[in-house]
């Protein structure tokens, strides 16, 4: 692959299927800025009900930012700007009435550090449903506890030292207790931005199960960048250059067919 | 071939060889730089502990005299006559009476040849003007002593204080100070006779400021200090981790805030008196605020402890990792709970550490505290906010300025009793980082 295709103007529009029937969050149109320095270009992209959508891309494509627009993280940004439509099913995302606590409650998130918090791990998970109320007894609570600490695999590794710091853990069962701690609040769509990137193979293999087992229940959007990752764990992959929208295909599609030559010479190892 | 591939072996491996010697050259010098580097800062401590030691030995060595004081070993009769005490049931007489005089008359028991008026006022010099008091207490406290004899412990004049010290403490001459040669005299017999003894100085713990140095104490200015200090923490504390949550966490960035930031730093530079005159200008001449009292000391030093308190806060609050922001925001907690629930835990050791170091500068502060007339002479243990009093540092100035050679040893006295303070507060500062410290 020359290097003249790499450029921006040789990007065309987003090639594949980008948008489906029925979405759990649909985005049109989507600019952000930072400062003068346009980060994303008119991305339109859909997210299926119970989907899990992977983001992939070379460093700087905007696959994170465009992540972290999905529930609003961006806010916390004073000179990002945001453009385009988000709707999560029918609620208008960056509607300037918007109340963004009960959004983030329907959109959780799984950072790419694992960053519990300096409580305990029983803490840890009982924070969301505590703050947003959602249990009305002590019973009711550990059963919360419990129940996400089992979905995220991580229930008889801590059972019996629920009150230790959940620092303590080690990477991937902090990143775990993370995906606990999200799932805590039964969030409709989990946001994960590249959750392996700090572990070992070991436990990265575990969260990709986790992922797969989770995506029954909850709609996965994934920033990854690692392709076997992606292969592994989405249906729907979506390619991201410069900004741009390259190609969304079916995941086995998109890695052994690529309709984009782009997306190719990424795949491929060419650059990236 | 052979031949040529051995020779090229040859001369990277004289390369290398060369190279290695060169990085060795090298080291050697480099391990010398780092050793001096090590030395620097060896020295700089040295020196600085050096100049502790010397501090601690000279405040110790002339202060640790003021904890003993001398008393004068006398049998007191209790004579109603002399006492002019007819009914030992009523209490004004019983504190109206004539303690001094049956001071005075054992005194002249003791030496039964002093006749002159002027030789007698002589001998009287020898005890305390408020040695009557701590008898008075005690006849108070049991009027059955009346009519009785009992051994009491004097209270000696400062000069008879002071004479003992010096004499004690070296063979040399001692200090007579305003001691003619007869009353030196008497000193000696009494010496001889073992009716000069040295005590705890317990006076120095419970009385306020005086004019003679036996009966001074401190005790009123560690009141006023400490009343100050906690009007100093409750304001300073309060308004102080207020501006920087705000600062850090709300406030928009722009030229408005900005300039609050440097104007806050600037202050933090601000010579101290220049508080004491705004509070003598603002405080006492626009609100007429009361003179000499904790409270306004209070409000004074904490405005000169609040851009400390402010600048360490927000640099506490800066040093929370953004991750846990992240987490707690992306869990959908408000900002009010991001703050509450991790921002503070967090930053609160850093808080504090700002907080108390801020105080232990207002508690060592002096100028501004004599522009609002915490200067006064008061004698009175201060009760109240509102009670006129002085402070600690006040206090060691004021005793270095007075003549008496007894004031020397009470003001070193004082220095350690500030110190000890100090040391407290800061020993409290570390004790509650290490509490509160979180690891993540």
């Amino acid at each position: 692959m020359d290097k003249s295709i790499e450029g921006i103007e040789n990007i065309g529009p987003t090639i594949g299927v980008p948008l489906v029937d029925n979405p759990k969050m649909s985005m049109r149109n989507v600019d952000v800025f930072y400062a003068d320095k346009q980060a994303i270009h008119d991305v339109s992209l859909d997210i299926g009900k119970n989907e899990v959508l992977s983001m992939i891309g070379p460093s700087g494509c905007g696959k994170s930012t465009f992540l972290r627009c999905l529930n609003r993280m961006n806010d916390t940004i004073d000179i990002c700007k945001v453009t385009g439509s988000f709707h999560l099913e029918d609620l208008d995302i960056y509607h300037p009435k918007m109340d963004i606590v009960p959004l983030r409650a329907r959109v959780g998130m799984v950072f790419q550090k694992p960053n519990p918090f300096p409580k305990s791990i029983y803490d840890n998970v009982a924070y969301g449903p505590r703050i947003h109320g959602l249990s009305e007894s002590k019973t009711d609570l550990d059963e919360i506890v419990e129940s996400s600490l089992q979905k995220a695999g991580l229930w008889n590794e801590v059972k019996d030292r629920l009150d230790e710091q959940g620092t303590g853990l080690s990477g991937g069962q902090q990143q775990r207790l993370c995906i606990a701690r999200t799932i805590a609040i039964s969030p409709e769509v989990i946001l994960m931005d590249e959750p392996c990137s700090a572990l070992d193979p070991i436990a990265t293999s575990k969260i990709e199960n986790l992922i797969t087992e989770l995506s029954e229940n909850y709609t996965i959007a994934i920033v990854t960048h690692s392709m076997q990752q992606a292969a592994r764990v989405s249906n729907r992959t979506a390619y991201f250059h410069l900004g741009k929208l390259v190609e969304v295909n079916d995941t086995e599609h998109l890695f052994t067919n690529p309709d984009h030559p782009l997306t190719e010479a990424y795949i491929t190892g060419r650059f990236g | 071939m052979n031949n040529v591939s051995s020779k090229s072996i040859n001369t990277s491996t004289s390369q290398q060889t060369n190279m290695i010697d060169r990085i060795n050259l090298n080291l050697k010098k480099r391990y010398r730089a780092e050793r001096r580097f090590k030395f620097y800062g060896l020295i700089s401590i040295c020196f600085a502990l050096l100049c502790l030691v010397v501090l601690f030995t000279d405040i110790i060595g002339k202060g640790h005299t003021a904890f003993f004081q001398t008393y004068i070993a006398l049998e007191v009769v209790l004579d109603a006559d002399v006492l002019d005490i007819q009914n030992i049931d009523n209490p004004k007489q019983l504190s109206e009476a004539n303690y001094q005089g049956v001071i005075r008359h054992s005194l002249r028991a003791v030496f039964p040849d002093v006749t002159g008026r002027n030789e007698k006022r002589k001998l009287y010099a020898l005890v305390s003007s408020g040695a009557s008091y701590h008898l008075a207490d005690q006849v108070r406290a049991d009027p059955s002593l009346v009519g009785q004899t009992i051994q009491l412990s004097v209270l000696a004049d400062d000069d008879v204080d002071t004479w003992l010290k010096s004499r004690r403490n070296n063979g040399s001459e001692a200090f007579t100070g305003r001691l003619n040669s007869q009353q030196l005299d008497w000193l000696g017999n009494l010496f001889e006779a073992n009716r000069l003894e040295q005590k705890f100085n317990i006076i120095f713990f419970t009385n306020g400021d005086s004019r003679e140095p036996e009966l001074a104490g401190i005790r009123g200015a560690i009141m006023g200090s400490l009343f100050t200090i906690m009007v100093t923490f409750l304001l300073s504390f309060t308004v102080g981790i207020s501006t920087a949550i705000y600062l850090e966490e709300y406030a928009p960035k722009n030229r408005i805030t900005d300039f609050i930031e440097i104007n806050i730093n600037n202050l933090a530079a601000v010579p101290s008196i220049i508080f004491g005159l705004l509070g003598l200008a603002i405080f006492i001449g626009v609100f007429g605020m009361q003179r000499s009292v904790p409270l306004l000391g209070g409000i004074v030093l904490s405005l000169m402890t609040l851009p400390t308190i402010i600048i360490s806060s927000r640099a506490a609050i800066k040093s929370v990792p953004p991750s846990i922001r992240e987490a707690a925001l992306g869990m959908g907690a408000s900002k009010m709970q991001v703050i509450l629930h991790h921002v503070l835990p967090l930053a609160m050791p850093g808080m504090l550490t700002g907080t108390i170091i801020g105080l232990a500068q207002a508690l060592g502060e002096t100028a501004p505290l004599l522009m609002i007339g915490m200067v006064a002479f008061v004698v009175d243990v201060p009760g109240a906010l509102t009670d006129p009093s002085t402070a600690l540092p006040v206090q060691i100035f004021l005793w270095s300025d007075s003549p008496e050679r007894a004031f020397v040893e009470r003001t070193s006295a004082a220095i350690m009793v500030l110190l000890a303070l100090l040391i407290s507060m800061n020993s409290l500062a570390v004790w509650l980082r290490k509490r509160l410290e979180r690891r993540w």
